[in-house]
């Protein structure tokens, strides 16, 4: 497989008075064709930044993009003047916004908002895409599409938003689709069809999908490839099955020891990670985690470790990592 | 699946979207705004009168009649004639078309650039809005007349001068009620999801956000049109806005006010009367279009 999107070193900074905000501090990640990977982190860890940074929709002031590149299809995103980039984004790479009630235009109908995608980038008829549009709406599983075409969005549940949301998304059949917490308002039972929906899609019409989410659920059944980031900085990159059964960085792990489990006998108390996410516009030279962390040693202080393989296409940046297992099979 | 789930509202919602008869709606919201509708009513009479001046009086406005001057009010001079000898309420009808010709043009062209420029504004944020906030403050340090009056003196008197002079000062008011409004609207994610599917610029400012700031422009342009015909019949007044012997309001009041206040005092009150009722029904109007508007003051 080809790769579609390969980020190296992206930094991305925003200068506000309070100080430097690191959002993205030198994130490398790749997404082969085809593949879904997710980035995995809580909330202000920068992994809507780094996906907003790919699309060049970081509002200056007071963000932007320092360093590194994006490489997309054989293009420098960051090198594309304005024009070329407002033609690629919709059309190459589109994205699902987190919030559906708002992610679409009051005052126009479904219609409307559905054919102005394709009318922008593909030189059709209204009527064309009108037919398109009603294909769009079937194939997002709505029902009675053509009354819905000509209904306004607060017309529509949040989980049918969403479904329209994915068809303005996948209308242009883009090779990218990044969706940026795509479940997170929504109703549980609506989520995983959302997902479902948006994998399937994805896989018929080839396209790759970067999944945003603080979800872990949503990564281990959904990702072919994890990055979890933590204050700006990838810390472990894995398959999913690598990072669900081996996490080998102390934040990993208290991130999945943190979730409750279903499948498993039940515990007495879920085991939440300490302290807060550190601050964005004091981070020092050592270890972000190092606070917060159960296994951390003086030598963490002094610099921040780079991503090490533990096993093939597994990386972790974490001088302990070899301690963390001896441990944690003592504490078991 | 929750297809089925979201499909089962569906009945529910069909029932409370009726659309009531527009007669039903009109009478509902003269009883929740009697002073609204008795705004409408002036505004209506107003719109007639300009709209069928020819018509309603046998009279011609402009046209001299010497033996006739300064006639009281009498069955065939219903408001008396002026010092020119023309009926008064036939220069009433007709100047009810030049005060709503530069009212109507005066608050569309002035309230519509301004709320391109303050969505524009808010929209780019950053430096462009700094600046272009300040030049709008610029504009806004001086009163209304004072602008329209450096304007008149600038390019001259006459109904298209006139419109122009008026038309300058309210685009800043227009553009920073409208930008407040469109600085909430840019915070909301459709307009980053506009930009995320590759919009221009021009088409996120024109068609995206210009339609959801609709509530405080239509609002403000009922109360502009209340201001620009008082503007325009102040400038009148003074001299320096539309000339004779163009029927207008304010320049009948500047013929008659000084000379024949105690003579022909009817030379002057007409036209007064007409001046507050068709600001006041405008004002009137506008506020209850504003209460109406306003999901925050409506009663429920």
């Amino acid at each position: 497989m080809a790769t579609l999107l390969k980020i190296e070193n992206l930094k991305t900074q925003f200068f506000t008075s309070a100080g430097t905000v690191k959002a993205v501090d030198g994130i490398t990640y790749s997404v082969e064709e085809g593949e879904t990977v997710a980035i995995v982190g809580e909330s202000g860890c920068g992994k809507s930044v780094s996906a907003l940074s790919i699309l060049r929709l970081i509002p200056w002031p007071p963000g932007k993009i320092v360093e590194g590149s994006i490489h997309f299809d054989g293009k420098d995103l960051l090198s594309l003047d304005e024009e070329a980039m407002r033609n690629l984004r919709g059309k190459d790479i589109s994205m699902v916004f987190q919030e559906p009630m708002t992610s679409l235009n009051p005052v126009l109908t479904i219609r409307e908002q559905l054919t102005e995608t394709l009318i922008t980038h593909f030189p059709i008829s209204e009527e064309e895409a009108s037919k398109k549009a009603l294909k769009l709406l079937e194939m997002v599983g709505i029902s009675d599409p053509d009354r819905r075409l000509e209904q306004y969005p607060h017309h529509l549940s949040g989980g049918m938003r969403q479904r329209v949301m994915i068809a303005m998304a996948l209308s242009c059949e883009p090779k990218l689709i990044i969706a940026d917490e795509p479940t997170t308002a929504l109703d549980v039972t609506i989520q995983a069809q959302i997902l479902e929906l948006m994998k399937d899609l994805t896989k018929r019409l080839g396209a790759s999908l970067i999944i945003i989410t603080h979800n872990l659920g949503v990564v281990a059944r959904y990702a072919d490839r994890v990055n979890v980031m933590y204050a700006g900085k990838i810390i472990e990159t894995g398959t999913a099955l690598d990072i669900y059964h081996n996490p080998s960085h102390p934040y990993t792990l208290a991130l999945l020891k943190s979730v409750p489990r279903m499948d498993l006998p039940r515990q007495d108390k879920l085991d939440p990670i300490e302290g807060q996410p550190p601050d964005l516009t004091r981070l020092d030279d050592g270890c972000s985690f190092r606070p917060r962390c159960r296994f951390a040693q003086d030598g963490c202080a002094h610099s921040f470790p780079d991503l090490e393989a533990v096993s093939e296409g597994h990386f972790v940046a974490c001088f302990e990592k070899d301690n963390l297992k001896e441990q944690e099979k003592v504490a078991s | 699946m929750a297809v089925i789930s979201e499909s089962l509202a569906e009945g529910e919602y069909e029932e409370l979207v009726q659309t009531k008869p527009w007669l039903e709606v009109t009478v509902g919201l003269t009883r929740q705004y009697p002073l609204g509708a008795f705004g409408g009513v002036i505004v209506v009479v107003m719109i007639f009168m300009a709209v069928f001046a020819d018509v309603l009086t046998p009279y011609d406005p402009e046209e001299n009649a010497f033996e006739f001057m300064l006639t009281a009010p009498n069955l065939e001079y219903w408001m008396g004639t002026d010092q020119f000898g023309r009926d008064i309420l036939t220069r009433l009808i007709y100047g009810s078309r030049t005060a709503l010709f530069v009212g109507f043009s005066c608050a569309f062209i002035g309230a519509i650039v301004g709320l391109v420029l303050g969505v524009a504004s808010a929209y780019f944020g950053g430096r462009f809005d700094l600046i272009f906030q300040r030049v709008m403050d610029v504009f806004m340090a001086f009163p209304l007349i004072i602008t329209a009056m450096a304007i008149v003196s600038i390019f001259g008197t006459g109904t298209q001068n006139v419109i122009i002079a008026i038309t300058i000062p309210f685009i800043p008011r227009c553009a920073r009620v409208v930008r407040s409004s469109a600085l909430a609207i840019r915070e909301i994610p459709y307009v980053d999801a506009a930009r995320a599917l590759g919009y221009t610029h021009t088409r996120i400012i024109l068609r995206h956000m210009t339609p959801n700031v609709m509530a405080p422009f239509l609002i403000m342009i009922s109360a502009f049109v209340g201001q620009a015909i008082l503007l325009e019949a102040s400038l009148s007044y003074l001299g320096l806005g539309v000339q004779e012997p163009t029927p207008a309001w304010g320049l009948m009041l500047q013929g008659g006010a000084e000379e024949y206040a105690e003579s022909a005092p009817w030379v002057a009150i007409w036209p007064g009367v007409a001046i507050s009722l068709a600001v006041f029904g405008f004002n009137l109007f506008g506020d209850a279009l504003r209460d109406a508007l306003d999901p925050k003051l409506r009663s429920l």
